[in-house]
C-alpha cells in the first residue's frame, strides 16, 4: 500500500496508458507545462512532449469537437475542461456528435474519446465554476459517466475509461484532488457498471458517488453510535449502473437514502430515487429520501457555501427521519 | 466526374418524387444545383481521405464514393441502408472511406474534420480532411474555433463553403455584412479563395491546390465557391423567399449542362457518350431502388440496440 492523492491517481491513471498506447493523447487549457488547473497533468508534458499532451486554445467548443473527429479517426484523446461548467461550450460535440454517431451511423464509427470534468463546489469558486452538472450526461443514451471517490479508482477506472471504445465523460471532485488516500500497489482497471460496497449496514441504504461518499462514510460512523447501522454504497459509475447492487442493498435494508451534491430538482439523485420507488416499492418501510444542495447556484461566500451544499450532517438528519 | 454529377442529380431527382409521393419519410434536403463543389473536391481525394458533410450530404457521399444502393434504402429507413435504417437522409456515414458522416447540426463539421485532420497529422499519414459547410454555419462559433485551431497548428484540413446564398430562408445579405466568406480567411492567416462553384473543373483545381498543400504539411486552406439550390431548404419549402428572377438567373447556371457543353465543345466527349453515360445512371438509380423496395424494416428490437459498443441494450424499460 502507499498513500496517493486522487489527482495523482487520475493521473497515474493516464500515464500507464500512454505509455502502453501511443494514440493516447491529452489536450486542453493548460494541460501541458503548466500541468492542468488542478495540477492532474503535471509532469506529462515534459514525459511525453508537445505533440501528445496539447495546450488548446480557450475554446472548449474545439477542445470536445476536435476529439470526437480525433477518436472517430483512430485516436483516443483525453480532453479536459478547467470545470464542468464549461461544458455548455462543448456540449454540441459531446451530445448530439460523440453520444449519437454510433447508434445513428448504424454502429460503423466509434468515439472513443475521454472528456474530463472538474466538478462541484466546496473552493468558493462561485456559481460558474461550482457546478454539479452529472444529470446533464447521464439522461444522454450514448455516454458512459463515472464519478470516482478515491485515488484507487480514479486510477482504475481511468484506465477502464481510456479502454473504452465509448465516450466516456470522467467527472472528478475539485475538493479530493488534494486529499490522500491508500492505494494497493498495483492498480487493476475498475470495470464500469460495478458499484463498490464501503460499508455493510442493515437498518438504512446510502447511495452516492463522488465527494459525497466521505460525507456518508462520516454520517454512518455518527449513526452507528446511536445503533443505526447504514450501508454506504459508492456507485463510482453513473451509466453503465449497478442496479443490482442497490436493490439487493435495499432488499436488506428496506429504506434508502441518496445524497448527491447537485440541486435536486431534476438531479440523477431524482433518477436513482424514482428507480427504487418503482422497482423495490415492497421492500422500502419508508419513502426514498433524497439529499442534494439547495436549490439556487452557488455561492461564493464559504458561509453561504457551506450552507447550500449537502454535507454529513444532512445525510444524518435525513435517516433518522425515516425511523 | 460527370458520372458523379449525374448519380447526384438522377439520385436526388428520385428521392424527390418519392418524398413527394410520401413515401420517403422525414427531411431531405436536396443538393440538386450544387453537384459541380462536391464532385470537384472529391476528385481529388482518396478513400483514405476524410470528409464531414452537412444536412444536405447526398451529394458529398455520392461524390465520395457512397453506395447508392445503401444510401437509398437508408433514405426509405430499411434495414439495409447504410444506417440500418437509423439514421435517415441526414445522417449517412462510411468510415471505410473517411466520411465521417453527415450532420444535423449547424456548424458541427468543423470541429470534427479539424479533429480528423489533428489524427492524420499525429498518426504522421498524408490523409486530408475536407470540411464541407454552407455560408449560414460560418456565423457559427465552431467555424471560428476550427479555423482557429487548423491554422495555429498547421491541420490539413480544407475548409470548403458551399455558399448557395440562403441559411434556410434567410439571404446572406440578411445573415452577414460581408459577401466573400473567403474574407474570414484572412483573420487566420489562411490562404483564401472565392471561386465558382458551378464550374467542377474550376472547383477541382482550387480544391487539387489546397489538397497538395495539405498533404505537404503547409496546413489549412479556406475556399467558397459560389452556387445556388435549385429547390427549397428542405423538400416541401416552396423557397417563396427568394425572387424568381433570381432563381431563373441561377438554372441558367446549371452546372450539369455546363459541363456537357464543356466536354462537348472541347471534344473530350461526342453527345452519344454523355448520353450513354446517362442511361447508364439511370439504370444504376433504378437497381437502387429495387434494392430498397426489396429490402426490410428493421426488427423492433433494433431500436435500442447499437447504443455502445458492448453494453447491449436488451430490454431497457421505459
Amino acid at each position: 500500500m502507499r498513500k496517493m492523492t486522487y489527482g495523482e491517481g487520475i493521473r497515474e491513471g493516464m500515464r500507464s496508458k500512454m505509455l502502453e498506447d501511443p494514440n493516447v493523447v491529452l489536450l486542453g487549457e493548460d494541460v501541458g507545462p503548466y500541468g492542468g488547473t488542478f495540477g492532474v497533468t503535471k509532469g506529462l508534458w515534459e514525459e511525453f512532449g508537445e505533440e501528445r499532451v496539447r495546450d488548446t486554445p480557450i475554446s472548449e467548443g474545439i477542445i470536445v469537437g476536435a476529439s470526437v473527429g480525433a477518436a472517430a479517426t483512430g485516436l483516443r484523446p483525453v480532453a479536459e475542461l478547467m470545470f464542468i461548467d464549461f461544458l455548455t461550450f462543448g456540449m454540441d460535440g459531446l451530445v448530439n456528435q460523440a453520444a449519437k454517431m454510433r447508434y445513428m451511423f448504424g454502429g460503423k464509427i466509434s468515439v472513443p474519446l475521454v472528456l474530463r470534468l472538474p466538478a462541484g463546489g466546496g473552493i468558493s469558486a462561485g456559481a460558474q465554476h461550482s457546478g454539479s452538472l452529472e444529470a446533464w450526461v447521464t439522461h444522454v443514451p450514448g455516454l458512459k459517466v463515472v464519478y470516482p471517490s478515491n485515488a484507487q479508482d480514479a486510477w482504475g477506472m481511468m484506465l477502464t475509461a481510456i479502454e473504452d471504445d465509448n465516450p466516456v465523460v470522467y467527472i472528478e471532485s475539485k475538493v479530493l484532488y488534494s486529499k490522500k488516500f491508500e492505494v494497493d500497489d498495483t492498480v487493476a482497471a475498475v470495470p464500469f457498471g460495478v458499484a463498490s460496497i464501503k460499508r455493510e449496514g442493515s437498518d438504512v441504504s446510502i447511495i452516492t458517488y463522488g465527494k459525497q461518499v466521505d460525507d456518508a462514510l462520516n454520517a454512518a460512523k455518527v449513526l452507528a453510535e446511536e445503533g443505526i447501522e447504514a450501508e454506504v454504497i459508492d456507485l463510482r459509475s453513473l451509466y453503465p449502473l449497478d442496479k443490482e447492487a442497490i436493490f439487493t442493498s435495499v432488499a436488506k435494508t428496506h429504506r434508502a437514502l441518496v445524497v448527491t451534491e447537485e440541486v435536486k430538482r431534476g438531479g440523477y439523485g431524482g433518477e436513482l430515487s424514482a428507480m427504487i420507488s418503482e422497482l423495490c416499492f415492497d421492500e422500502l418501510d419508508a419513502p426514498v429520501v433524497r439529499i442534494g444542495a439547495l436549490d439556487t447556484p452557488v455561492p461564493y461566500s464559504p458561509a453561504l457555501e457551506a450552507y447550500v451544499l449537502p454535507n454529513a450532517d444532512d445525510i444524518i438528519q435525513g435517516i433518522k427521519s425515516m425511523f | 466526374m460527370y458520372r458523379k454529377m449525374l448519380s447526384i442529380r438522377k439520385f436526388e431527382k428520385t428521392a424527390s418524387t418519392f418524398f413527394a409521393e410520401g413515401k420517403i419519410p422525414g427531411f431531405v434536403h436536396l443538393y440538386i444545383g450544387e453537384e459541380a463543389i462536391a464532385v470537384g473536391a472529391c476528385a481529388n481525394l482518396r478513400d483514405d481521405d476524410y470528409i464531414t458533410s452537412t444536412h444536405r450530404g447526398h451529394g458529398h457521399i455520392v461524390a465520395k464514393g457512397g453506395n447508392l444502393k445503401y444510401m437509398m434504402a437508408e433514405l426509405f429507413g430499411k434495414e439495409t441502408g447504410y444506417c440500418k435504417g437509423k439514421g435517415g437522409s441526414m445522417h449517412i456515414a462510411d468510415a471505410e472511406l473517411g466520411i465521417l458522416g453527415a450532420n444535423g447540426i449547424v456548424g458541427a463539421g468543423h470541429l470534427i474534420a479539424t479533429g480528423a485532420a489533428w489524427s492524420a497529422s499525429y498518426r504522421g499519414s498524408d490523409q486530408v480532411s475536407v470540411c464541407f459547410f454552407g455560408d449560414a454555419s460560418t456565423n457559427q462559433s465552431t467555424f471560428h474555433e476550427a479555423m482557429n485551431l487548423a491554422s495555429l497548428w498547421k491541420l490539413p484540413v480544407i475548409f470548403v463553403c458551399e455558399n448557395n446564398l440562403y441559411g434556410i430562408s434567410v439571404s446572406q445579405a440578411r445573415h452577414q455584412t460581408i459577401k466573400d466568406i473567403s474574407k474570414r480567411g484572412e483573420g487566420y492567416c489562411m490562404p483564401s479563395f472565392t471561386a465558382d462553384g458551378n464550374d467542377v473543373v474550376t472547383v477541382y483545381e482550387h480544391v487539387q491546390k489546397a489538397v497538395r498543400r495539405a498533404r505537404n504539411g503547409e496546413g489549412p486552406t479556406l475556399l467558397e465557391f459560389k452556387t445556388y439550390r435549385q429547390h427549397g431548404h428542405f423538400e416541401g419549402d416552396p423557397g417563396a423567399y427568394r425572387p424568381k428572377e433570381e432563381v431563373e438567373a441561377w438554372l441558367q447556371k446549371d452546372p450539369i449542362p455546363r459541363f456537357e457543353k464543356y466536354l462537348t465543345e472541347n471534344k473530350l466527349m461526342t453527345a452519344d457518350e454523355l448520353k450513354q453515360i446517362g442511361d447508364e445512371v439511370d439504370g444504376e438509380i433504378q437497381e437502387a431502388l429495387d434494392f430498397a423496395f426489396a429490402s426490410g424494416y428493421p426488427a423492433l428490437e433494433a431500436s435500442v440496440q447499437g447504443i455502445y459498443s458492448d453494453i447491449v441494450e436488451e430490454a431497457r424499460s421505459r
